[in-house]
């Protein structure tokens, strides 16, 4: 497939296209288009949340809002403009009576200072008719099975007979792992600044928005107000981060376009706060895992069993595929997963780096260390001896696996012959260990995608609709346009960040550049056939790749083994980790230099979720209370030492005509158990949930 | 409302600020300069981070009215005209940066670092006494007022370190 | 936030009379934490009276020890020559907290009335006796890590999150106050309360009450010290429990941090350790005598653990250091 693409430009090390623009500051933000823009005068809208988990709301009391200096407007649920479509819970803001969560938006208020929003929003007094919320679930939880989990895998299966096999297994381990609720916490706060414009020829939406997928926030709000999708316009030119928290729409875009609506002609800017992203803007669920293994004597698995609680909002489902990476890491004759949603009163739920293969590898490689343990093995051998032949789910050849690869190469840059055995290293004060783990995550390709090639005197303006969170998505697509157009790298103008331009798919799953740069590849493919190689300025074609891209005859993973050193301290049981060591095998990397940072980032991100991160809902009010950056802890400077990834030199033909598999989200997953890992090896105190925080490193809780 | 004068990046900047006005509130949304980052608006993540009189400071947790005639340096007033400052440029050169939106106030916050560094300890230094010497810990320490979520720190620490030398 | 007026003193005495002279009034100082409270609605006065003008900035040595100016920023306290070389606790409480832009603000006095950084004291839609006298703590049957073991109340169960009023503490640090009728010294030990059943009280300051400096005795010549703060991250992040010491001779004085309302001056732990082995075995022992009184939860039981084994780590290298 990649055989007719020039790998030229491919594979090498440039710096950020806009680097100069982000280390000055100049890189304008959603919240940060002004004049320049066209952006005159804006007013500044404030949200506020409902304080009771479920109910009614019965009165909102704004009239001294409205009357004070400054204040322009007091939405609510009787006064917003009217959507067209009211089906999804999550976007129906401010059309109904109905409190599904705390924090929901039940009013706003528009000012023309945004002091006088937040006070305004302050003073707004909201009654309720409340009704008792149910906002916890444990393992008994009753629950049920959605239909479909996220990325449309099915909730549960089985394959030959798990129970008999348990029954007959020399080493039986039935354990039950957990991660808690996560916020993805990008460090751009979610944020709209919109205007609705009626023109001439009716209205048209104008949106800058921090959103990971342009197109999606276009169709998403045109569907919802009820006007062609060619009239709305969502320009995202730079993006704060996401990690999946701006892959979908939320309440905020929805209620900033209300605002709008009811301001025809002036520009609205909305932020949620860092505070209200704990309730907008999704987060990941607390997942509760039963792990079952059976085993031979020589370690080789008979059974794997994966049982899942998890939860959901009621208002909303949202069921994080938690089980998926269970399905095709390990080796074993007899198989089940199966997973219950419970659903609650509480915010909604969505995705956050790696749905489903982040909490699920934590679950499935903390049991696969502690079966190692179990068995007297080696972590390493044990997964050696446990690896599949095919995928495991499917019966499908891996295209391309080297896991034991990854986890050989690791093991001896690592250092990994030094670990010894549980708590027989102190130094100092402080104990230390060494952990492994496995990464997993599968290899997407999003359909849909299209790109344009226009020749321009001197060179190709190469434009897609993606958006750059921080990626390096604009290099990254410039490096893969000039080599499908195989010129230097200075003759392509790439330009994204804008619905519109050509329709493209999210920034997430790890798909974009392949998504995004296979639709280039086709494109470039297109304009050649079309133009030639001496095109005249203004020449042009746009083009996607063919229907059904992927090689359906081949399961497409990337893989990945990391390291761990931890050291706790034996008198506070604080952790620290000096070292951590990723290798992985994700197809070809366009850009060293910007991919070792998408996978130190996974990790680091890994990291934090492993040692610090909680979002801590309260059991009586619903809401998360541990909601701003003080109480949610990420890693800081100081938490992060040597993190270093690394890669195999290869390129998977199968996945796309460039090679490559996506390396968003591998980063983060095994991270978690890696580090659980490492501290069950310093401190002889098994890890069975994260964040491993002191009390847990010494069995103190 | 009162009015305050500020020098920005070395330019005067003057204008009437409601008096509740943050300094991040004033410099975003009354002058126009974007430069400092809201990202958590409480002190916690460093974003807003501005040399304020040479020192680095959090803008969000500072007013505005409170700030009359102060000099504020942001990362777009750091280099001399077009040219990047030493340290912005080893940002991008290390790749210490993603998403960019940490990226003006980490850069803003290395530069207040290198200059205070001589003389004062920090949580990371062994004796208090001696000399600061900025290994890779004290580095880490001393910028760990400034999150990043993309997880760039590795990156930032090498373009500290590059300019430090 | 609600709107305020804003008033510049020119001296002291000026700045008090101004909050004095108005229930409505409050000083602000660095702000890094008034400006906090004035977003999220925890406070909401009608005049800010801003000290930063006064000239409360010097750190001055005296006869007795040193004297510090109430507006000296902590940044500028921790590099002070004369506290690094002999008030190690100081410095090292002073630099474990916050973060260095925030060091640069925030000022001495401002850092010691900073307030409870409870969950539920910051979210205004949930009960806080602190915040709303009468509506409940929520903390005590809630979100749990950061509360206190010791000292606490029915009615208020959070910690004092400051580094370095427990770092004062251990040095038997002064404070002195001007307030409306004239100027008075009080015990550091006096400054910071328990909460009792009136936690919306932190201190024992009278409305309009200024510290204008807090002064610090010389430490006994031989003395070591050091502050350990234990926390979740490396960096950045308010204390799970820390610990002050100081290792004089036969003295031995430990101030505990994140356990209390206050800083938890450790008297019953430094009489049982006076003149005695500073081994691990005795310091666990000790702690164990101070800790009798606790009161945990299962979100806390931990704490006991942790300032037990902090301060054993951190006495046993001091005695390794004074010898």
């Amino acid at each position: 497939m990649s055989d007719d693409l020039r790998i030229k430009e491919i594979g090498m090390e440039r710096s950020r296209v806009e680097g100069a623009l982000k280390v000055t500051g100049r890189a304008p933000y959603a919240m940060e288009h002004g004049a320049g823009h066209g952006v005159q005068e804006p007013l500044h809208a404030f949200l506020v949340g409902s304080t009771v988990s479920r109910g009614r709301v019965l009165a909102v009391h704004a009239d001294e809002v409205r009357g004070s200096e400054d204040v322009v407007a007091v939405l609510d649920h009787t006064n917003a403009p009217r959507l067209a479509d009211t089906d999804d819970e999550e976007y129906a803001v401010l059309q109904d009576d109905e409190v599904h969560f705390r924090g929901q938006v039940v009013a706003l208020v528009l000012a023309t200072t945004s002091e006088a929003a937040r006070e305004g929003a302050r003073r707004v007094r909201v009654e309720y008719a409340a009704e008792p919320g149910e906002h916890v679930f444990d393992e008994d939880s009753e629950g049920d099975e959605p239909e479909k989990l996220n990325a449309g895998l099915p909730p549960s299966g089985s394959t030959g007979e798990p129970d008999l096999a348990l029954a007959s297994a020399t080493h039986v381990l039935d354990e039950t792992y957990r991660t808690p609720y996560m916020h993805n916490n990008p460090m751009e706060p979610h944020a709209t600044t919109a205007l609705w414009d009626l023109g001439p020829d009716g209205a048209e939406l104008r949106c800058f928005d921090s959103t990971q997928a342009a197109h999606s926030v276009r169709s998403t709000l045109a569907r919802l107000f009820g006007i062609e999708a060619g009239r709305v316009h969502v320009e995202a030119s730079h993006v704060g981060g996401g990690f999946g928290s701006k892959g979908l729409p939320h309440a905020h875009n929805v209620v900033a376009v209300l605002a709008a609506r009811s301001q025809p002609g002036r520009w609205v800017r909305l932020a949620v706060t860092r505070q209200q992203m704990f309730a907008l803007t999704g987060y990941r669920t607390a997942t509760i895992s039963r792990f079952r293994l059976g085993a031979g004597p020589d370690g080789v698995l008979g059974v794997i069993s994966h049982d899942v609680v998890e939860q959901t909002s009621r208002c909303k489902e949202f069921a994080e595929q938690t089980v998926a990476p269970t399905r095709h890491v390990y080796a074993a004759p007899n198989r089940r997963t199966s997973t219950r949603l419970v659903r609650l009163d509480v915010a909604v739920p969505s995705w956050m780096r790696a749905p489903g293969e982040m909490p699920g590898s934590f679950a499935q490689e903390a049991a696969m260390d502690e079966l190692a343990d179990l068995v007297g093995l080696d972590p390493i051998e044990l997964r050696r001896r446990n690896e599949p032949e095919a995928d495991p789910e499917t019966g499908k050849s891996f295209g391309d696996r080297r896991l034991l690869e990854c986890f050989d190469r690791g093991a001896e840059r690592f250092g990994w012959s030094e670990r010894g055995p549980a708590r027989s290293r102190l130094e100092g004060d402080w104990y230390v260990g060494l952990g492994t783990a496995a990464s997993v995550y599968p290899a997407y390709t999003q359909p849909g995608n299209q790109a344009r090639v226009l020749a321009e005197p001197g060179g190709y303006r190469v434009e897609i609709g993606a958006v750059d969170i921080g990626t390096g998505a604009r290099t990254v697509l410039r490096q893969i346009a000039a080599d499908a157009l195989d010129v230097d790298l200075d003759a392509i103008d790439l330009r994204l960040g804008s619905s519109d331009l050509p329709i493209a798919s999210v920034a997430g799953g790890s798909s974009g550049t392949s998504s995004w740069g296979w639709a280039i590849v086709a494109a470039s493919r297109t304009f050649r056939a079309q133009h030639g190689t001496s095109p005249e300025p203004g020449d042009e074609s746009v083009a996607g790749p063919p229907k059904k891209p992927v090689d359906e005859d081949y399961a497409l993973h990337s893989f990945g083994a990391q390291f761990v050193e931890a050291r706790v301290n034996r008198f506070t049981g604080e952790v620290r980790v000096p070292r951590m060591l990723g290798v992985f095998s994700v197809g070809r990397v366009v850009n060293p230099k910007l991919a070792r940072s998408q996978l130190v980032g996974g990790m680091t991100m890994g990291l934090s979720t492993a040692l610090f991160e909680e979002s801590w809902r309260d059991p009586r009010f619903g809401h998360v209370v541990t909601d701003d950056l003080a109480t949610y802890h990420v890693a800081t400077h100081a938490d992060v030492r040597d993190i270093e990834a690394a890669w195999l030199d290869e390129s998977d033909h199968r996945a796309n005509p460039m090679g490559l598999r996506g390396i968003g989200e591998i980063g983060i997953t095994g991270a978690g158990a890696a580090v659980a890992s490492a501290v069950t090896n310093a401190t002889g105190v098994r890890q069975r949930s994260i964040p491993v925080t002191p009390d847990k490193a010494l069995g103190w809780e | 409302m009162p009015r305050i004068s500020l020098t920005v990046d070395g330019s005067p900047v003057s204008g009437d600020v409601d008096v509740r006005a943050t300094l991040l509130d004033a410099l975003r949304e009354r002058f126009d300069v974007t430069t400092p980052k809201k990202g958590c608006d409480h002190g916690q993540c460093g974003a807003c981070t501005v040399l304020l009189d040479g020192r680095r400071h959090l803008t969000c947790l500072s007013l505005a009215v409170a700030h009359d005639g102060a000099e504020v340096v942001t990362a777009a007033g750091l280099g001399e005209g077009d040219e990047l400052h030493p340290v912005a440029q080893a940002f991008l050169d290390h790749d210490g940066l993603q998403c960019g939106y940490c990226t003006p106030g980490q850069v803003c916050s290395a530069v207040g670092m290198l200059a205070e560094a001589d003389g004062t300890p920090s949580h990371a230094t062994d004796d208090l006494e001696a000399e600061t010497e900025l290994t890779d810990e004290e580095i880490r320490e001393r910028m760990s007022g400034n999150l990043c979520r993309c997880g760039a720190y590795p990156g930032i620490l090498a373009a500290i370190k590059e300019v430090a030398r | 936030m609600r709107r305020f007026e804003y008033a510049r003193p020119r001296t002291p005495q000026e700045a008090v009379d101004l909050v004095a002279g108005s229930d409505d009034a409050a000083f602000l100082a660095g702000g890094s934490n008034l400006v906090d409270h004035l977003k999220v609605g925890i406070a909401s006065p009608g005049v800010l009276v801003d000290v930063g003008g006064l000239g409360l900035d010097r750190v001055e040595e005296t006869d007795g020890g040193l004297r510090i100016g109430a507006g000296v920023r902590n940044s500028d306290l921790a590099a002070h020559p004369v506290v690094r070389s002999r008030y190690a606790v100081l410095a090292r409480s002073l630099l474990a907290g916050a973060s260095a832009q925030i060091r640069h603000q925030a000022t001495t006095a401002g850092n010691l009335l900073q307030r409870t950084r409870c969950v539920y004291f910051y979210d205004a839609t949930t009960p806080c006796n602190k915040r709303e006298p009468g509506t409940g703590c929520s903390a005590v049957d809630g979100y749990q890590r950061y509360n206190a073991i010791l000292g606490a109340s029915a009615a208020c169960v959070t910690v004092h999150p400051s580094d370095l009023a427990v770092g004062l503490a251990v040095l038997d640090a002064t404070v002195e106050v001007l307030g409306p009728d004239g100027a008075r010294t009080l015990p550091l030990a006096d400054l910071h309360r328990l909460p009792g059943d009136s936690p919306e009280q932190d201190t024992t300051l009278a409305h309009g009450e200024l510290i204008t400096a807090v002064t610090v005795p010389r430490l006994p010549e031989g003395a070591v010290s050091t502050y350990y703060k234990a926390r979740d991250r490396a960096s950045y992040a308010f204390a799970l429990v820390s610990v002050a010491a100081v290792v004089a001779g036969d003295e031995v004085r430990v101030a505990w941090g994140g356990v209390a309302h206050r800083p938890w001056r450790a008297t019953v732990l430094e009489e049982a350790l006076r003149g005695g082995p500073l081994d691990e075995e005795t310091v666990r022992a000790a702690c164990l005598e101070e800790l009798a009184p606790a009161t945990t939860g299962p979100g806390t039981a931990f704490k006991l653990e942790m300032v037990t084994g902090a301060t054993a780590m951190v006495l046993t290298d001091l005695a390794g250091r004074a010898r």
